[in-house]
C-alpha cells in the first residue's frame, strides 16, 4: 500500500469497516470475513462481473450492484444478504444448472466443484426450471487435457488466465446469450492449437469439470490454484 | 486496413469491410486479421460470432430477413417464417443447398409501424401477408 492512499469508511451488513479507496466491495467484505458468493471472480485476474452472483444491495440505490466490480464509496451502506438477494442467487445457480449438463455424480470434479459447493451452501435442493441438456461437443484432442462444454458455466476464468497470466490467449468466448461457448483459437480442436502452451492454468482455474486433466475419472479432478496469487505477487501487480 | 492504422481496435471496422467485400468471413480472413492487427485468433473469432451482422458462411444469392420483434411476431411473422422454413426445408440462419436463398431473422427492425415486416434482398416489405408471402419469395428466386 503506498503511503498516500486514501481510506474510506463504510458499512457492510451494519458493520463499520474501512477500506482503501480503490478496493471493491467484495475484497473489503472478504477482509472482514463477510461471505459473498462468487463464481467468475478470481483474485489475480481482472474482474468482469459476468456471473452476477455477487450482487449486493446498496442503500439509496434501487439497482443491485456486482460487489466484485463496484468500488467502495465513503459512507456507503451495503447489504450482502437478504431475502431478495438470496432468491436471485438461487435462481442464478439454478439457471446455470439447467443451461447445460451438470450431473455431479458422473463429473470428474464431483466434490471439488465451485458450482456444486455454492449450490450446497445456498441450500439448493430443487431446480424449478426445465433442464435443457443441449448436446455439446467434448474436445479430447489435446494430449493432456480435455474440455467438456456441457459442464461450462461461461465464467470466462480460463479466458482471462490464459490472456492475462500466460499471455497466450488461446481461449475466448464466441457467440452470445445461451449459444455462447468457449472456443480454442478459431473454434478448432484444442490439440491443433498453435497458441496453446499446454501450461494447464485454464484447467486449474476452471470452477467446474469443464476443463480437466486426462486420466482422471469421476470425482478425481481437484484443482490447484495456488500459482495465481503467487504469480501475481511476484509480478508486483497491485490489483489485489 | 492500412487506412485503419493496423490498430487492434480497428477489428470491427475491418470485419465490416471483409463482410461487405466478400459477403462472408472465412477462416483465412480471420487469420489474416488476427495477424495483421495482432489480435488473438480466439478473440477475432469471438467478436465475429458475437455480431449477427457477420456471417461465417457464404450467403445465398437472395436473402430474406424475417423480423421476430414483438410487434411483427404478433402480426404473424412466426407464420411467415414457418411457411418459408417448410417450403425450402431450411431453418432460420441457414441457406438452401443450391445457394439460392438464405433465411435469417432479426430482433426488431425498428419498423414496427408497418408490422409484419420482412426484408427481401435489402428491401423492407411492410404489412407482409403470411398467406401470400411464399409466392413473393418464389418470384424473387426466379429472377
Ligand atoms: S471452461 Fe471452466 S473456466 Fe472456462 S468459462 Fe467454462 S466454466 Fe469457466
Ligand atoms: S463474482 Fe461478481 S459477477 Fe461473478
Ligand atoms: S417488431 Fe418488427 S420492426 Fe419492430
Amino acid at each position: 500500500m503506498s503511503p498516500n492512499v486514501r481510506v474510506k469508511t463504510l458499512k457492510i451488513d451494519g458493520k463499520d469497516v474501512s477500506a482503501r479507496e480503490d478496493q471493491t466491495i467484495l475484497s473489503v467484505a472478504r477482509e472482514n470475513d463477510i461471505f459473498i458468493p462468487t463464481l467468475c471472480q478470481m483474485d489475480g485476474l481482472t474482474s468482469v462481473g459476468a456471473c452476477r452472483l455477487c450482487l449486493v444491495e446498496i442503500k439509496g440505490s434501487a439497482k443491485l450492484q456486482a460487489a466484485c466490480v463496484t468500488e467502495v464509496q465513503e459512507g456507503m451502506e451495503v447489504v450482502t444478504d437478504s431475502e431478495r438477494l438470496h432468491s436471485y442467487r438461487k435462481m442464478l445457480i439454478e439457471l446455470l444448472f439447467v443451461a447445460r449438463n451438470h450431473i455431479c455424480s458422473v463429473c470428474v470434479s464431483n466434490g471439488h466443484c465451485e458450482l456444486q459447493s455454492l449450490a450446497q451452501r445456498l441450500g439448493i435442493t430443487h431446480i424449478h426450471f426445465p433442464f435443457r441438456y443441449p448436446k455439446l461437443a467434448v474436445d479430447l484432442s489435446h494430449d493432456r487435457f480435455g474440455m467438456d462444454n456441457n459442464r461450462c458455466i461461461r465464467c470466462g476464468r480460463c479466458v482471462r488466465v490464459c490472456d492475462e497470466i500466460e499471455g497466450a490467449h488461446t481461449w475466448d468466448l464466441m457467440g452470445r446469450g445461451d449459444a455462447s461457448q468457449i472456443v480454442c483459437d478459431l473454434n478448432q480442436p484444442w490439440g491443433s492449437s498453435e497458441t496453446c502452451t499446454s501450461c494447464g492454468k485454464c484447467v486449474h482455474v476452471c470452477p467446474t469439470g469443464a476443463l480437466f486433466e486426462k486420466g482422471k475419472s469421476s470425482s478425481e479432478m481437484s484443482k490447484r490454484q495456488e500459482f495465481l496469487p503467487y504469480l501475481t505477487l511476484m509480478r508486483g501487480d497491485h490489483n489485489e | 486496413m492500412r487506412r485503419l492504422g493496423y490498430k487492434p481496435h480497428a477489428l470491427i471496422e475491418a470485419l465490416h469491410t471483409v463482410q461487405e467485400t466478400f459477403g462472408y468471413i472465412d477462416e483465412d480472413a480471420l487469420k489474416y486479421l488476427s495477424r495483421a492487427l495482432r489480435i488473438p485468433l480466439s478473440q477475432v473469432y469471438g467478436v465475429a460470432t458475437f455480431y449477427h451482422y457477420f456471417s461465417m458462411k457464404p450467403q445465398g444469392k437472395h436473402t430474406c430477413v424475417v423480423c421476430m420483434g414483438t410487434a411483427c411476431y404478433i402480426k404473424g411473422t412466426g407464420q411467415i417464417l414457418n411457411n418459408l422454413e417448410n417450403a425450402y426445408s431450411i431453418k432460420a440462419g441457414e441457406t438452401t443447398p443450391d445457394g439460392g436463398l438464405s433465411l435469417l431473422t432479426a430482433r426488431c427492425l425498428g419498423a414496427c409501424g408497418i408490422a409484419p415486416a420482412v426484408v427481401l434482398d435489402g428491401v423492407v416489405i411492410g404489412h407482409a401477408d403470411p398467406a401470400h408471402f411464399n409466392a413473393r419469395v418464389e418470384e424473387k428466386l426466379k429472377q
